[in-house]
């Protein structure tokens, strides 16, 4: 199944998704250092993001996240991609300086958890294997 | 989006590393937001300095920007996380003033003047009415966009930057006439006095905006206002209502430019703001700290400040938070001396919303809206507004 999107950064990467109905927020909302989500009540806290594609509404909270976003990236604790329903200007800019590959206007209820998939941030489209 | 061949050349890389970046930022935002084009920005205010906020990482970032990235425009800089002269003395610790600095010094190497301040408009980083910005903090934008008239997106800080690298902005929001017509009416039928006042009356109607779910208001009813009292409103209006810009009737420079609609009328009664006022009052709360200048104090601001301290000693920690070369002009108006010789310290580059102060204190009176709201948010403190004159009446008790 391939869903078209918009892009938001170029780049391609393939691994397994990580689906939230949560908003997300880097700054406070994710332990750069472990790649763990640690917002209290949310609905990934204590799950590891790292590596994976992470699949989520819209990112909320302080534009200091796009800098936490950059600084996992160092760490390499960074999700492979990002995809979202709808694109906040915190996530893209996190996602341009830390160079994350990342596609909006997807139906994110389409993907499950644990599913293989493709986003190809350069056409703006996920594929579910 | 539609870009200049100088604007490709950028972002294919042609004018370095930290063009390249800039221009990839700023052309992605201009896609998500749907401009056509670029606009040129004669002025940048960058926000994210506070090594509290931006960590290795963020610092990591700037100085990768810093290597080959030069600000094409004037650019000043928001708040730091202390005072860069006097930090010792606000108790703030030795590592993290190492940081701080490094982090400023980065900042410095891209040309950007390092003023450490949310009132750039105080500071000679001011432009006039209907040119095009890009300024980050919300105060500020509100401020340039409704009392100046110029015209500013509410920028973050990597966008701001990228903005100051360039001396482009992608054109949209509030670049855009259209975006900037009046959503809803608001009479005030009150009395509206004092930074405090007016901080509250910012909160009384920024809340009603955010439960309307409406941005720009035409504010009837307000005879006369100062610059200090405009500070302050567009700091609680933007803190309480995310509001970038509202027309204020006789006062703002485009009040009378835009159609209002019909209906969409709230008004704000005297009984609005005593309500307003008491939510800014905390039960239990004993104060151990007062803090002026948020946003920072204005030279006229710390002259009140000096005369009601003049030949007193204040009994609680009592700081001023203001620009650097306002201080400067204090030292030499001989303000700073009798401010320093009650007992009162100057935090100079930095505000009492971005220092690294929680834990230090538990009780803080201000006269502004929006450090209540960070004083609880960010420092867990408990919090009251007063006036002027209250603060400092309380910080001699």
């Amino acid at each position: 199944m391939k869903l078209n999107g918009r892009r938001i950064y170029k780049g391609v990467a393939e691994g397994e998704a990580i689906v939230t109905k949560d908003g997300i927020s880097f700054y406070g909302g994710v332990d750069p250092d472990t790649g763990k989500v640690v917002e209290v009540g949310h609905e990934l806290e204590g799950q590891t993001i790292t590596g994976k594609i992470l699949v989520f509404p819209t990112g909320k909270g302080s534009t200091v996240g796009s800098y936490t976003l950059y600084r996992m990236k160092k760490n390499n604790t960074a999700p492979a991609a990002i995809v979202n329903r709808q694109i906040d200007t915190i996530i893209a800019v996190g996602c341009i300086i830390s160079e994350i590959p990342c596609v909006d206007k997807i139906d994110v209820n389409e993907i499950k958890t644990g599913q293989r998939i493709v986003v190809n941030g350069s056409e703006g489209t996920v594929e579910v294997k | 989006m539609k870009l200049t061949p100088e604007e490709q050349d950028m972002l294919d890389g042609k004018h370095g590393k930290a063009v390249r970046k800039s221009m990839e930022i700023l052309t992605t935002l201009g896609e998500i937001f749907e401009a056509e084009c670029m606009v040129d920005v004669c002025s940048v205010q960058v926000a994210g300095v506070s090594y509290a906020n931006l960590g290795e990482a963020g610092l990591e970032f700037l100085s990768e920007m810093a290597e080959d990235g030069k600000v094409k425009v004037l650019t000043t800089l928001n708040p730091a996380g202390m005072d860069r002269e006097n930090w010792q003395a606000l108790g703030i610790d030795e590592e993290f003033a190492k940081n701080q600095i490094r982090v400023i010094d980065a900042f410095a190497k891209m040309g950007i003047i390092t003023t450490c301040s949310c009132t750039p408009y105080l500071i000679g980083n001011v432009p006039h009415f209907g040119q095009h910005v890009a300024w980050a903090e919300s105060s500020a934008v509100c401020y340039a966009n409704s009392v100046i008239g110029a015209r500013t997106n509410r920028e973050g800080g990597p966008s701001a930057l990228a903005s100051a690298l360039t001396g482009k902005t992608p054109k949209y929001g509030y670049h855009i006439d259209e975006n900037r017509h009046v959503q809803v009416l608001v009479k005030v039928n009150a009395q509206v006095k004092g930074t405090d006042g007016f901080g509250v009356l910012g909160k009384a109607i920024g809340d009603r905006l955010i439960k309307l779910g409406k941005n720009i208001p035409f504010i009837a009813g307000i005879p006369s206002a100062t610059v200090e009292e405009l500070k302050s409103f567009c700091a609680s209006i933007a803190t309480y209502g995310g509001t970038a810009l509202f027309h204020m009737e006789g006062i703002t420079p485009e009040f009378d430019r835009y159609p209002k609609p019909n209906g969409n009328v709230f008004e704000i009664n005297q009984e609005d703001l005593k309500k307003a006022r008491s939510e800014l009052v905390d039960d239990g709360l004993e104060v151990d700290f007062v803090s002026i200048g948020c946003p920072q104090a204005s030279i006229y601001e710390i002259e009140k400040i000096a005369n009601l301290l003049k030949g007193k000693k204040v009994k609680k920690e009592f700081w001023i938070t203001t620009a650097r070369p306002i201080k400067r002009i204090a030292d030499e108006a001989g303000y700073s001396k009798i401010i320093e010789d009650a007992g009162a310290k100057f935090a100079a580059d930095t505000c009492c919303v971005v220092a690294p102060i929680k834990g230090h204190f538990k009780g803080m009176m201000v006269d502004s809206a929006k450090a209540c709201y960070y004083g609880r948010a960010t420092n867990k403190f408990k919090v009251k507004i007063g006036t002027i004159e209250e603060c400092v009446e309380e910080a001699v008790k």
